[in-house]
């Protein structure tokens, strides 16, 4: 197996509140390879961006890394001081946003908010740097990127933005993108189309993808790999497919009953009961037990051992067996 | 775009309309401009001739056009007090109270901005809370107590600057400018701090609380993940979003700068516009008391229309022809 | 008593309870309003009665006694021998009259033009807003400066200085009704098209009493706070004319014309006939700018 590009080993993001501290992630471990497309997802607060915006050191205070490490490329990069680490951003991992309507700033053309961050980081003069904005527009299927350069940002539409929040983050050929619920906050007909350009972009470049999401359309659309979090801890990885087809964890299980799916026939949608427990309000040992059908009270009596699953794990101490499986 | 600049430029003239009405009121009906012009010795037949000179005899709204008419070309008759044209005296005085809001302009300004993004950017520093401690001192002194303050503490005690007048003067043609001597300068001291703290404090504190807000957004926070240095994000990309509401304000207190010079002008005897102001106040000469209401009116509106000005070349969005609708 | 209980134990008096400076702001308004109140029982002297006044005792330094005569005084005298603690008592009363009555004065004048231009609507509302609008271009101190300016204009010589502290009245509640008026409107418009409103004007009953009855108690609170704001801004404003020596005449000096008058000595050194003219006016301006923004946070209506 080839080094990953991204490995997170444990990672603990904890928030200080007045009251108490929270968890928002509790020891998450996952590796990114080269060119892979790592889906993370879970509810909102299960704590995904969390761990995005820890990799990208743009984590908001309160919040801050406690424990476990960040490797890119074979760099310790948790503990690097402000000035590299901002060095890092934009040059080694790129960073695409849920809204694309808010992302840009109102007030600069495209072409030179395109422009500094090329010059910032390839040491390009400014004539470089605008034909090379033009590129950077065509490639991702701007019509007359060259006129277009100059307009700001409002004389677009979301869809045409999040063209453009793309571009900026894959200007300077970072080798980790973090897309943050990249297609959200876009019309569903345009969301296919940003899911295949962003792949298309990062399968030519061998760029690697953290892909931060709820919708689970869009990992199985998308994704190598996928993460499955909940309250803050990793529930269950491994291959998209296996995940999908056979998944271990009984959250994972609801998690694709719950999900409409055009080829899923008539059958009925599952409900998981309940809700994600608030973070000052988790239960011992298990996050989920409160939830889960099978839970017992071995769940409530510490955190749920690892299993390893067919390509990834699984926490927990009742994981579903599939039939001819050990 | 064109149209909204038009029908502000006719609001603006309403407004000047209804100064001048109020204006003319007071030529007309405080006093009599009569008893005022002649004194004690006068026949009736003196009175006939000067209520027919001065047009008294006319319809109102006649009498009301004339007066604009002479209003617009500088004619404000004579001042009762000192019996010369009012615009002479206006002229005579007008650098004085120019070059001491240029100065106090200024520094309110550049002090204003530079420390409400330092407290911005330094949110929880001592030197920044320090900072927001004593502006808000600042800005409950009433200006009159600043200034004697001042007077006490750098004339009185130390001896280090004048404490009223403008120094010596170097005319330039009409213009007499203290800018080019050392006594002319160190007068400039005390009354323009006195004249540009509160609008500084002001400023001070619009700036924070504007640089906070832009900084939690998502274009701040997308431009730091592109890597960009901390000086682009904050002077670059923060700062100039907020401009829209600091140069309103900015723009008003240009306009409160004039009206409030003539506190200050008092408190330092600075020979200017304010004091003959608050002098023609005080003894009743209307004359000067309706040109200085015309001169601030013109003055104010010409402040707001350059502000709708600035509006359009900050922010992209009003000036395509959608922007109607915000 | 009942009554009593349950204000105190409301969310408002337990937030003052808990806030420091509304606390102490409060205590230091209260005490200045009863010293303003008593002034003639605390006052060693009256500083208006020719009679007490001994020209000797002029300059007398605070707590030392006068050379020639012996007296001492709390706060020293100034040039005319006048006591400046008894002056600054009395003065504290002009300055606090003008500021409460311009306020009221404001208020009800913003209350009414208020309801009329969000009752009313069409071109009543237009002409009022806009006035509203014009005025709001010029700072108040100026508004207040003119109409100051010209109200002295008409009014006869011989009365001037007995009219002055009305004039001033006047001058500064015009100066502040535009902020009443707005708040006002807009509540009016919200409350014009209720049920109820409509429902009165159905069985005849008149709609104005019963959209008074319903406004008040929604626009009680924004109007409060304005209010407390307004009397800081008065009292500044107040003492800033007096000041520039178109407020208080010397006959009936406010604490601005005590400091215009303290000015004077400012080189000669008797300092106390500034100072503590001065300290009173920032103490109480001030206080009560503290309890107006702790007012105005506790109940945080939508100001702007």
């Amino acid at each position: 197996m080839t080094e990953p590009v991204l490995s997170i080993r444990n990672l603990v993001v904890e928030i200080k509140t007045r009251h108490a501290v929270l968890c928002a992630t509790d020891k998450v471990s996952y590796d990114i390879a080269p060119g892979e497309i790592l889906g993370v997802v879970g509810e909102s607060g299960a704590g995904k961006s969390m761990a995005g915006n820890a990799v990208i050191g743009l984590l908001n205070p309160p919040a801050r890394i406690t424990g476990g490490e960040i490797w890119l490329n074979g760099q310790r990069i948790d503990n690097l001081p402000p000035n590299q680490m901002r060095r890092l951003r934009g040059k080694e991992i790129g960073m695409i946003f849920q809204d694309p309507l808010t992302s840009l700033n109102p007030l600069l053309r495209i072409g030179d908010q395109l422009a500094e961050t090329m010059m910032e980081h390839l040491g390009l003069t400014k004539a470089e740097a605008h034909t090379r904005a033009i590129a950077a527009l065509e490639e991702v299927g701007i019509p007359a990127a060259a006129e277009r350069i100059n307009s700001y940002p409002h004389e677009f539409s979301g869809g045409m933005r999040q063209r453009v929040v793309i571009a900026l983050a894959l200007c300077a050929e970072p080798s980790l993108i973090i897309a943050d619920e990249p297609t959200t906050a876009l019309d569903v007909s345009v969301q296919a189309q940003i899911i295949s350009l962003l792949k298309r972009l990062c399968r030519e470049r061998g760029t690697a993808v953290m892909l931060i999401t709820h919708d689970m359309g869009v990992i199985a659309e998308a994704a190598d790999r996928v993460a499955v979090m909940y309250a803050g801890r990793l529930a269950e990885t491994g291959n998209v497919r296996d995940v999908i087809t056979r998944p271990r964890h009984p959250y994972t299980d609801g998690l694709m009953g719950s999900t409409p799916s055009a080829s899923a026939g008539q059958r009925r949608l599952r409900q998981i009961p309940g809700a994600m427990p608030r973070l000052h309000t988790l239960p011992p040992g298990c996050a989920f037990s409160p939830r889960c059908e099978r839970a017992t009270d071995q769940c409530l009596n510490g955190p749920s051992p690892t299993l390893e699953a067919d390509s990834g794990q699984a926490a927990c101490w009742h994981p579903i067996k599939l039939e001819g499986a050990a | 775009m064109l149209a909204y600049i038009i029908r502000r430029i006719m609001q603006s003239i309403l407004v000047l309309f209804v100064v001048g009405l109020v204006a003319f009121s007071m030529f007309r009906f405080v006093g009599d401009p009569i008893e005022n012009m002649l004194g004690q010795e006068r026949t009736a037949e003196d009175v006939q001739r000067l209520r027919s000179d001065l047009g008294l005899d006319q319809p109102f709204v006649l009498q009301y056009w004339r007066f604009l008419e002479n209003a617009a070309h500088g004619d404000f008759g004579l001042s009762y007090r000192q019996g010369r044209p009012v615009v002479d005296i206006l002229i005579e005085r007008a650098p004085a109270t120019l070059e001491l809001a240029l100065v106090s302009g200024t520094l309110a300004m550049l002090f204003g901005i530079s420390l409400g993004v330092f407290t911005a950017i330094r949110r929880d520093g001592w030197l920044a809370n320090g900072i927001m401690t004593v502006s808000l001192i600042g800005v409950s002194l009433p200006t009159f107590l600043i200034g004697i303050l001042l007077i006490y503490v750098f004339s009185v005690e130390l001896g280090w600057l004048p404490s009223f007048g403008r120094g010596e003067m170097v005319m330039i043609g009409r213009w007499s400018t203290g800018f080019l001597t050392e006594s002319g300068l160190k007068s400039l001291i005390l009354p323009s701090i006195t004249l540009g703290l509160y609008q500084m404090t002001l400023i001070m504190r619009l700036v924070r609380s504007e640089m906070l807000e832009v900084l939690r957004t998502d274009y701040v926070r997308f431009a730091r993940a592109r890597g960009l240095k901390e000086r682009s994000v904050y002077f670059r990309h923060a700062l100039v979003n907020t401009m829209v509401p600091v140069i309103t304000i900015i723009g008003l207190q240009l306009g409160s700068i004039i009206a409030f010079a003539i506190i200050t002008e008092t408190v330092f005897q600075w020979p200017g516009v304010g004091l003959l102001f608050i002098n023609a106040v005080q003894f009743v000469d209307i004359p000067v008391m309706a040109a200085y209401l015309m001169l601030i009116s013109v003055l104010f509106v010409t402040i707001n229309l350059i502000v709708d000005l600035l509006y359009f070349l900050i922010d992209p969005r009003l000036r395509t022809s959608k922007a109607g609708a915000h | 008593m009942q009554k009593l209980r349950r204000i105190w134990q409301s969310d408002l008096a337990w937030n003052f309870r808990n806030t420091p400076v509304a606390v102490v702001s409060a205590l230091i308004v209260l005490v200045l309003g009863l010293a303003v109140i008593f002034a003639p029982l605390i006052a060693p002297h009256d500083p208006f009665d020719p009679t007490t006044l001994n020209l000797m005792n002029g300059f007398s330094e605070p707590m030392q006694p006068n050379p020639f005569t012996g007296e001492v005084f709390l706060l020293g005298t100034d040039d005319q021998g006048r006591d400046v603690f008894s002056t600054i008592l009395y003065g504290m009363r002009i300055s606090l009259m003008v500021g409460l009555l311009s306020v009221a004065f404001a208020m009800v004048l913003g209350i009414i033009l208020g309801l009329i231009a969000g009752y009313v609507g069409g071109w009543t509302e237009t002409i009022i807003m806009r006035i509203a609008d014009v005025q709001l271009t010029f700072p108040s101190i100026l508004v207040a400066m003119l109409i100051f300016g010209i109200v002295k204009g008409i009014t006869p010589v011989e009365y001037r200085d007995q009219m002055a502290i009305w004039v001033l009245i006047l001058a500064i509640g015009l100066g502040e009704w535009v902020q009443f008026a707005r708040v006002v409107r807009g509540a009016t418009l919200v409350e014009k098209n209720r049920e109820y409103v409509q429902a009165a004007r159905l069985i005849g009953r008149s709609k104005w009493i019963i959209m008074i009855r319903h406004l008040l108690p929604n626009v009680l609170s924004p109007v409060l706070v304005i209010a407390t704001i307004s009397l800081a801004l008065a009292i500044i404003a107040e003492a800033t004319l007096s000041f520039l020596g178109v407020g208080a005449p010397p006959t009936q000096p406010s604490l601005g014309t005590l400091i215009r008058i303290g000015q004077s000595f400012l080189f000669s050194g008797e300092w106390w006939i500034l100072l503590f003219p001065a300290l009173t006016l920032l103490t109480l301006a001030l206080s009560v700018n503290m309890l107006g923004d702790w007012l105005r946070d506790a109940l945080n209506p939508k100001l702007r």
